[in-house]
């Protein structure tokens, strides 16, 4: 069971993905630098958060160009577990594997802090681990992360199930004072139709230990190779 | 190209670039004829105070900068002190104020940038970055836009290259209004056996720039530093420079592969004076001369003078000093991480710097008369008028109010004792996850990976202390930065400086760094804790006034084992609440939160402070963390007790995410044990106290502990409920004292 952590120049958590596999998950993982043309037979894909190219352009809007994406969607088409935090998810939602867009935060401002994430799907590789409803306490720390799309695809995403995260208080309520970021629905992670490229704006890779205040984070990582080890 | 043309030097250039007749007479003399243009820009910004420090050396010699774990003191990009495990970690604090005063974004980001370099350049990966920061009255509508463009420039681009926020301070006062200090603090983790200095040893050896190309910006950047603000200072604006963090992250990731891979012998960071210091402190470090090229230095504009390319202080550059034969392997790293690479010289051993443009000759100056015959001056001292005024304030002429909550809530309500959440939220305060104490206790605290041990990292200075006491403000700054460590579990290894004081040819101002200096000083020999690093940004004035004296404390702190990591708030109800240190001398105002915000007044002395009963106080701490007898540790300063209780109630954001929660813990506590008036108690910012609670069942043996180090201590009572209680004195709602305080810096920025 071999993971990849995609780097693109400017990316900053790809260490802090790495980590979260090799200490907690003691599984392989290798880095996998942006101009490579192979995934090298890995088994889930990681596009971590940072700055990928400094965002000077709209976040994740050139990292999409880069050779190793190609391999990231071919890798998705055959139904390969694909996560995008944060810049990651930014990356999947330009190169089209999921639907919509990132709008700057309703506060202008980027922001740091640990927010409450309502559980709406379980069912996922990503997510067999958690039970519906259960709420994740795990940090977001973006500028970027108002989450927006037209009528008809946050109704096809409400309708079947592919929204994976909420943000919420700490009673499990979504709603507008529960929204750090202006996230239409307080959506905070969706996933693709099959259900294979979860783009989620919070850190589960931050959330790994009780040391540096909440664990929640490990229980994605934990389904991941739940998921894996079962096929 | 070769043609580039030189204006003509006299006097009166030399006062345009800020040298003074006799140190272009000097200048002439080392030279033995007139100075060439190219020639006298050099020697104008490495005799800038920013590159010289001409009027803080004698200062400086006062610090002990020598203790068995300081690997590295000043002198170098920065400093080092070992955490064992063949460890270090690397420190250094600047200042930016003079850019961040006229372009507040570009001036705080690119201070980020320099300090960024200070470190990698060691070897060391960056870690965590603090900033100290000190600005005018919110109710001005210019500071707002200081302050606000200050904190994005510090939040793009620190967040943008991957380095976590981890803290700092944020003080308002109107001394501040038109000259802001920002200060930036970068920590650094380094193997110890992989240490990189910035030497240009070898002759033969190749000089390489690296990085970003040269460009005309920041020309002068050093010189502009030295000098004060005025209302002409806004045409300065393009000597400050752009900062671009993206090129930063790569040149980090790609000189860290470098250092990593052993090719080079040398390597510094293009900072102030960009090529012109750091190729010739290298030079002067390893007692070498150099030969450089100009036209071979990447450049992005046309038509570049050489003057201009030595000058230039365009960011994300640095200088790698190297055997030719490493030269293909070195280029392919930085191309890797597409950036420049270029060989623009050789080491040499005539001790000379000489500037070329293909075969003509620009300058030609000893490296030893640029950097050791800098000029060096004690300047006079005279002590300023208003201190013997503002001791004859007696406190006990300040009428009582009747509502002392209403007082809390104004000093809570107060931008510098407010909540800093709107700062720090901006800012990636957990990248590279090692954060275990977020922005909001006394000190951050980081773990280091692959040992059970952290760090503890904290910034202080009160300049309104300073300005009513330089000694004791000097001494209180490192007491308390001690305080807030010890408070962490941490013990303190060694700390950073940045001196930020007003124009030293004031003979009052020159009074106030002096004395200001010995205080430091002095708290450094009995804390022992050695300076290992730092900085000084003098002229830091507006049109009326200097700024208050504020020289800022960085200090790093170990705790032994991460179970020993201590917060600042209540952890559970039935906790007992008690008060160490100095519990028996009379409450003292002056220079308080409280008389500023409650009576509109800056008067009286700064606090007494003992630095030996400091330092058993600290101990004690330490003794009774490792035991495990103290649940929560506060320091006691701005605000006074009162404050120091009521942020103890106010619950940390990490088990607290949602921002309107319930607030955090109550506390019914009982002050009749402490001598004085009742605001005094309250207020009072006394030093050497630090609030603690234990669980019940510890209580005695908290006791017989404190009474083995000789350390008074009084129980003033329980944790518990959802109001700040103090018997006859303070009665409020927890939640609604946390409202305050929290939305304070919000409501002020709207």
């Amino acid at each position: 069971m071999k993971f990849a952590v995609i780097t693109f120049p400017g990316s900053n958590c790809d260490y802090d993905c790495y980590r979260a596999v090799k200490d907690h998950l003691k599984c392989q993982v290798e880095y996998i630098w942006h101009r490579e043309h192979s995934l090298n037979n890995c088994d889930c894909v990681i596009l971590p958060g940072g700055f990928s190219y400094g965002d000077y352009l709209r976040t994740g809007a050139i990292a999409r160009f880069s050779p190793i994406m190609q391999q990231v969607i071919d890798f998705a088409d055959k139904g390969g577990p694909v996560i995008g935090i944060c810049n990651g998810f930014q990356i999947l939602l330009e190169s089209g594997l999921l639907p919509g867009a990132m709008l700057v935060n309703r506060n202008l401002q980027f922001i740091c802090q640990t927010v409450h994430l309502k559980v709406e799907n379980n069912r996922l590789p990503f997510t067999n681990r958690l039970t519906a409803g259960q709420l994740l306490r795990v940090p977001i720390a973006h500028k970027e992360g108002n989450y927006y799309a037209d009528d008809r695809t946050i109704k096809e995403l409400e309708d079947n199930g592919r929204v994976v995260f909420r943000y919420s208080d700490g009673s499990g309520q979504a709603d507008e004072k529960s929204n750090p970021n202006g996230s239409l629905n307080n959506i905070a992670g969706i996933t693709n139709k099959k259900g294979n490229v979860l783009g989620m704006m919070p850190h589960p890779e931050r959330a790994m230990e009780q040391l540096l205040g909440s664990s929640d984070g490990a229980l994605v990582f934990d389904s991941i190779k739940n998921f894996l080890g079962a096929n | 190209m070769t043609k580039h043309q030189e204006p003509a030097v006299d006097i009166k250039l030399a006062r345009s670039f800020g040298l003074n007749q006799e140190e272009f007479d000097s200048i002439q003399r080392i030279m033995g004829r007139m100075p060439s243009y190219t020639e006298l820009g050099i020697f104008s910004v490495l005799w800038s105070e920013h590159c010289s420090y001409k009027n803080s050396k004698p200062l400086l010699k006062l610090f002990p900068t020598r203790a068995p774990q300081v690997l590295q003191g000043p002198g170098e990009n920065a400093g080092i002190v070992d955490i064992g495990d063949g460890l270090g970690i690397a420190m250094k604090v600047e200042s930016h104020n003079h850019p961040s005063a006229i372009e507040p974004y570009q001036g705080a980001a690119t201070g980020i940038g320099g300090i960024l370099r200070d470190i990698f350049t060691m070897g060391a990966r960056p870690i965590a970055l603090m900033d100290p920061l000190y600005f005018g009255s919110l109710d001005d509508a210019h500071v707002r836009h200081l302050f606000s463009g200050v904190v994005s420039g510090i939040a793009d681009y620190g967040n943008c290259v991957g380095i976590p926020t981890v803290g700092g301070s944020v003080v308002f006062d109107e001394s501040y209004t038109t000259n802001p200090l920002v200060n930036v603090m970068c920590l650094g983790l380094v193997e110890n056996k992989k240490i990189m200095r910035g030497f240009a040893s070898g002759p033969g050896n190749l000089v390489i720039a690296v990085g970003a190309t040269t460009g005309r910006d920041g020309i002068h950047g050093a010189t502009f530093a030295s000098e004060e603000l005025s209302e002409a200072s806004s045409a300065k604006r393009p000597s400050v420079q752009i900062g671009d963090p993206f090129t930063k992250k790569l040149l980090l990731e790609a000189t860290l592969e470098l250092i990593e891979s052993g090719l080079a012998v040398g390597i510094q960071d293009m900072g102030a004076a960009g090529l012109t210091s750091s190729s010739i402190e290298m030079a002067s470090r390893a007692g070498t001369g150099l030969e450089m090229d100009m036209a071979k230095v990447p450049l992005r504009e046309t038509g570049m003078t050489p003057y201009e390319i030595m000058l230039s202080e365009s960011q994300e550059r640095m200088v790698v000093v190297a055997p030719k034969e490493n030269y293909d392997q070195i280029k392919a790293i930085f191309d890797k991480w597409e950036l420049h690479c270029s060989s623009i010289g050789v080491v040499t051993n005539d001790g000379h710097v000489r500037i070329k443009w293909g075969e003509k000759v620009f300058a030609d100056i000893p490296v030893k008369a640029l950097v050791d015959e800098a000029p060096v001056y004690e300047r006079e001292s005279r002590k300023p008028g208003y201190l013997d005024k503002l001791k004859q304030f007696i406190q006990n002429d300040i009428k009582e109010p009747k509502d002392h909550n209403k007082s809390l809530n104004s000093v809570l309500s107060a931008p510098t004792i407010a909540s800093k959440r709107w700062v720090y939220q901006q800012y990636d305060h957990q990248v590279r996850t090692n954060t275990a104490v977020l922005p909001g206790s006394d000190a951050a605290v980081l773990r280091i990976r692959g040992t059970n041990k952290a760090i503890g990292i904290t910034t202080d200075c009160n300049g309104r202390y300073c300005y009513l006491n330089p000694f004791n403000g000097g001494a209180i700054a490192v007491a308390e930065a001690a305080r807030n460590l010890a408070c962490s579990g941490a013990k303190p290894l060694g700390l950073t400086d940045c001196l930020n004081f007003g124009n030293p040819y004031k003979p009052e101002v020159f009074y106030q760094m002096k004395q200001a200096v010995e205080g430091l000083a002095e708290a450094c020999k009995v804390l022992e804790v050695p300076v290992i690093s730092g900085n000084v940004s003098l002229y830091n004035e507006s049109l009326t006034h200097s700024v208050y004296p504020t020289p800022l404390i960085g200090m790093v702190g170990l705790i032994e084992d991460v179970s020993h990591i201590t917060t600042q708030w209540f952890k559970e109800a039935g906790d007992i609440v008690f008060l160490a240190g100095d519990i028996q001398s009379q409450p003292d105002i002056g220079g308080s939160e409280y008389l500023k915000e409650v009576h509109g007044q800056v008067n009286g002395d700064a606090p007494a402070i003992d630095l030996q009963a400091e330092k058993k106080l600290h101990n004690f701490i330490g003794e009774a963390i490792k035991a495990g007898l103290v649940c929560s540790a506060h320091d006691c300063s701005e605000g006074g007790l009162a404050v120091a209780l009521a942020e103890c109630c106010f619950a940390d954001l990490s088990s607290n995410p949602s921002p309107d929660g319930r607030g955090g813990t109550g506390l019914t506590a009982d002050l009749s044990g402490l001598p004085g008036r009742g605001d005094f108690k309250l207020f009072a910012e006394n030093q050497s106290r630090v609030v603690l609670s234990s669980k019940a069942e510890d209580v005695e043996k908290l006791v017989s502990l404190a009474k083995k180090y000789s350390i008074d201590i009084l129980k003033l009572g329980t944790v518990g409920g959802d109001r700040l209680v103090i018997k006859d004195l303070i009665d409020l709602p927890v939640a609604e004292a946390r409202k305050t305080w929290e939305e304070a810096i919000p409501n002020k920025m709207k």
